[in-house]
């Protein structure tokens, strides 16, 4: 790219109405630590003149101090941002850069390459429409280039540029990379990539990066930025279908009722007929408000607000999509999952689901296998750890309208957030829904929880016992249940240890089985529930994530979290099992308090501080509050 | 199918991310810093809304030495667009006698800015504040997220950023915990200046060069704004043509000698005189990470 010519006040509109008609490429940079990515990156910006006057004072002096290319500008220095990182001299999260030619603006997703590589390189690929592949020509494909790819693939990236990086360190030589063109276009070819182009450059000494090099007379091709600037725009089909989340009502007065959201894929019309999904209700379109007024016609990224012909209830979430080609609707799904927090991925733990505009409760049931991202292997695995990725069945609470991803990148990817922590601990793909859920109805009985309480005479509700192990839970619970049938009510006490031996046998102590542990006794009590019966579940039931999901499962009021609080220390001291002794012996292993941990409760309905209450106070405690709650009534005379 | 303009694909995602934060959080606030910035942001604000009002505030920390002319176009704007404004003053820093001269940058910005803003947003209880920061200002700001959490302390922890994939974003706090969202996060200062004369936003006078008293100070071309600043024995201010390339404090805020009294003349000599747009600001030219280190602090 040559320097700008100095625009003219006169010339000055002109220019303006090109560069507002300048259209926007936004492409991923793959590579590992020195694959010279940086340095490629900072070149672009360099050549392509978008530094200003006092960034190049900053990078020369830089370069004198932390440089690592002697007298010489070390442009890698222009991308390396917190000071953490500049440090350890390695790039450690995705760093945005923008730079400008006479075709295009450009976003540059620029993503490190060392060990967090899949969560940074999934993040930066997910908006991409392109990716550059770095390769050092010494070494050729490696392990880390068919990983890149792998996930550049998975993300639905099609078009690659395989910068065949240090052609200076091989002495320009043409069989070099010939020979690892070949290859790469081999291994590509088997993950579904196949519009690629492969470029020899330099990036230290600039050859075919901006400028075209001399030392390279064998190559004809563009450099790299000739063809980022030449290659046409990534183009919608014009045949897929309209697709908009509604992210947001706007109600400002009883005349207007329009539905905001970025269109996600195709055009609207209005006049158009759409269906609300996934409620399916079928409207047409009165109106399209862009951000400047009535449009005729909305396009994929646009964000606009729909006015519908007919009053029907939409809101937050619901996907509004062309009824010619509706999205589908599922609640049990196939889907990618891509791992990115240091807690692993429970199957079994409930996590929201966020795809579009619409927030849902997932579980993972069950993971399929994981893939290994070097050997594209599939193998067995109960969790996912940080940065991995696998193949799961997503069971929904709430039906989800979605395409699949391959068709749709906005309607068919999600993000998975921790519900306590409510960080972001996952990404995945939605592949295909499966039909369980359309094929097994729920059956509709006449007889309901309601009327098998009320021919108890009481109501129906769980007592979830939590605490460590020899905390005093089945005593106590074991008082309280005593106390309840010698009042006459109907009640049943499920046991940790009882239930261990029959239900859930073939569970051991892992993470992953003491969540499908407390997922089935919830399943339990809530029947338990519905049929009418008082129950008091009595379970070490450590982690709070379960214990939300038990609480989940029933009406509100209907469950009261008892924690009963004894120290550990207090605990271990008692040891009525016997058991801290052995798991301190290393005997037992992933024991709760011990080498498994025990995250108490916040907010529970009653807690008992055992070392100032007695079981038979604590009991007393508990009757009282639940007849405060109206479970039991007042009245009731309780038989010693 | 017509493809769309960056600009108007830059304009969509603000449009979008506006939008989220209403619908998923529960007091949202624009820090409004009478910038060209803000007034880009206020303008796509508008535009995600219509035909409702702008369903939240404005909220200025004003440090008390803001030029005189930013205080006006902030209340005329306000005025003009019936927007609610709230303009807040660390009394306690009032109290102090805090300004830039006595204390230096550090301090003042420190406690008429820094701790002003988190005062303002903890009185009101403020979950998600719009900033008009942009990634390509500085290199630290090149990783920022759109969506930024802060701990209750109002400290950015780089460990705890959310990764953002696609147009999904996670509002998702825990008790304490607030937003800072960007929604200029992927426009750059070009953008935002072809955005400007494309939808002819107005903007504060100080970004066109006009004859104005200055001293020169440590390299820096500083006006005097008001009586306030002090002038040493023998120091005479000199009308001479400049503007702002960017506007804060007018003790440190530095001016460049320029004829660009236009829009299309700052575009024209934006094209020609490269000098990065934070350059005009003091605050930043102690150590190459500093921004960084701010921004840890809870500086915008």
């Amino acid at each position: 790219m040559s320097a700008k010519p100095e625009p003219l006040p006169a010339q000055l509109n002109a220019w303006l109405a090109e560069q507002a008609d300048k259209d926007l490429l936004r492409f991923i940079t793959c590579g590992s630590v020195d694959d010279g990515k940086s340095t490629l990156i900072g070149r672009l910006l360099y050549e392509s003149r978008v530094l200003f006057e006092d960034q190049l004072s900053a990078l020369e002096r830089d370069s004198r101090r932390l440089g690592t290319q002697g007298q010489e500008l070390d442009f890698a220095l222009l991308v390396d941002g917190l000071a953490a990182e500049r440090e350890q001299g390695i790039t450690i999260d995705v760093a945005y850069r923008f730079f400008a030619t006479e075709h295009r603006k450009y976003i540059v997703a620029d993503t490190p390459g060392h060990e967090q590589y899949t969560r940074n390189m999934v993040t930066g690929a997910s908006t991409a429409e392109l990716a550059i592949i770095l390769i050092d020509a010494r070494k050729g494909v490696l392990t880390q280039t068919r990983r890149h790819s792998y996930l550049v693939s998975l993300l639905g990236i099609r078009r690659v540029v395989l910068a065949v990086n240090k052609m200076d360190l091989v002495e320009y030589a043409e069989p070099a990379f010939a020979r690892i063109e070949r290859e790469y276009r081999e291994f590509a070819a088997q993950i579904g990539l196949t519009q690629i182009i492969a470029i020899p450059v330099s990036a230290l000494a600039g050859d075919n990066v901006v400028q075209p090099g001399d030392r390279m007379p064998w190559y004809h091709g563009p450099t790299l930025l000739a063809h980022l600037d030449t290659m046409p725009p990534v183009q919608q089909p014009a045949s897929q279908p309209f697709r908009m989340p509604v992210q947001w009502v706007n109600r400002p007065n009883h005349d207007f009722r329009g539905y905001a959201g970025l269109i996600a894929g195709g055009a609207v019309r209005v006049g158009d007929p759409l269906v609300v999904l996934p409620c399916a209700l079928h409207s047409r379109v009165a109106r399209i408000v862009g951000p400047d007024g009535d449009l005729a016609q909305g396009l994929a990224g646009q964000s606009v607000t729909l006015v519908l012909e007919d009053q029907i209830d939409v809101s937050r979430g619901d996907l509004l999509a062309s009824a010619a080609a509706p999205a589908q609707v599922s609640d049990l799904f196939e889907a990618t999952v891509v791992w990115m927090s240091e807690e692993p991925m429970l199957p079994g733990r409930p996590y929201l689901l966020k795809c579009g505009a619409r927030t849902v409760t997932a579980t993972v049931a069950p993971l399929k296998h994981k893939i290994n991202v070097n050997t594209l292997e599939k193998l067995a695995a109960r969790q996912l750890e940080l940065n991995e990725i696998g193949l799961a069945h997503l069971n929904l609470d709430r039906p989800l309208a979605f395409d699949p991803y391959e068709e749709n990148r906005d309607t068919g990817g999600f993000i998975l957030i921790d519900r306590i922590s409510n960080g972001t601990v996952g990404a995945g793909l939605l592949h295909a829904a499966l039909h369980r859920a359309q094929d097994l109805h729920w059956q509709t009985l006449d007889i309901d929880q309601a009327a098998r309480s009320a021919q108890k005479q009481q109501r129906a509700c769980v007592l979830w016992f939590t605490g460590l192990s020899g905390a005093g839970k089945s005593t106590i619970a074991n008082l309280v249940e005593k106390r309840l049938f010698g009042a006459g009510r109907h009640t049943y006490l499920l046991d940790g240890d009882n239930v261990r031996h029959g239900l859930c046998r073939d569970l051991g102590f892992t993470d992953v089985d003491r969540v499908e542990n407390i997922r089935r006794v919830g399943e339990v009590a809530r029947l338990m529930t519905d049929a009418g019966l008082i129950v008091l579940v009595s379970f070490i039931s450590p982690f709070r994530a379960e214990r939300r999901l038990a609480r989940s499962l029933l009406a509100p009021g209907e469950f009261f979290e008892i924690h009963i609080d004894t120290p550990l220390e207090e605990a271990e001291r008692r040891d009525t099992k016997g058991l801290y002794r052995k798991a301190r012996a290393g005997e037992i292993h992933n024991f709760t308090g011990i080498d498994s941990p025990y995250e108490p409760p916040e907010n529970p309905e009653v807690r008992i501080d055992t070392r100032v209450t007695s079981a038979e106070q604590a009991a007393e405690q508990i009757i009282v509050h639940l007849r405060k709650m109206g479970v039991i009534d007042r009245d009731w005379v309780f038989i010693p | 199918m017509p493809k769309l303009s960056h600009l108007a694909r830059l304009e969509a995602e603000s449009i979008h991310i506006f939008r989220e934060v209403v619908a998923e959080c529960e007091r949202p606030v624009m820090l409004y810093s009478i910038g060209k910035d803000s007034s880009v942001m206020l303008h796509l604000a508008l535009k995600a809304f219509q035909p409702a009002q702008l369903p939240f505030a404005l909220l200025h920390v004003d440090t008390t030495w803001k030029f005189r002319e930013m205080i006006a176009f902030r209340d005329q704007t306000a005025r003009r667009l019936g927007l609610k404004l709230i303009v807040h003053i660390n009394q306690e820093g009032v109290a102090m006698g805090i300004n830039p001269f006595t204390h230096g940058s550090a301090v003042h910005t420190d406690i008429m800015k820094t701790q002003s803003l988190k005062q303002a947003l903890e009185r009101h209880g403020f979950d998600a504040a719009f900033g008009g920061a942009r990634r390509d200002e500085e290199k630290s700001r090149a990783k920022e997220r759109v969506f930024s959490l802060r701990s209750a302390q109002h400290r950015w922890d780089p460990k705890r950023q959310r990764p953002e994939l696609w147009r999904l974003y996670n509002a998702r706090l825990t008790r304490g915990e607030s937003l800072r969202v960007f929604p200029l996060s992927n426009w750059t200062e070009l953008d935002v200046w072809q955005y400007i004369y494309q939808e002819n936003i107005p903007i504060v006078p100080l970004y066109f060069a006009k004859e104005r008293p200055v001293v020169e100070r440590d390299g820096a071309l500083i006006m005097v704004d008001d009586e306030r600043m002090p002038l040493a024995a023998g120091e005479q201010p000199q009308l001479r043509k400049v503007r702002f390339r960017t506007l804060g404090c007018y003790p440190l805020t530095g001016a460049i000698e320029s004829e660009a009294d236009s829009l299309p003349a700052i575009i024209d000599e934006m094209l020609v005189a490269r000098t990065s747009e934070r350059q005009g600001r003091v605050i930043d030219q102690d150590g190459s990470a500093s921004m960084e280190k701010k921004k840890q602090e809870g500086y915008f």
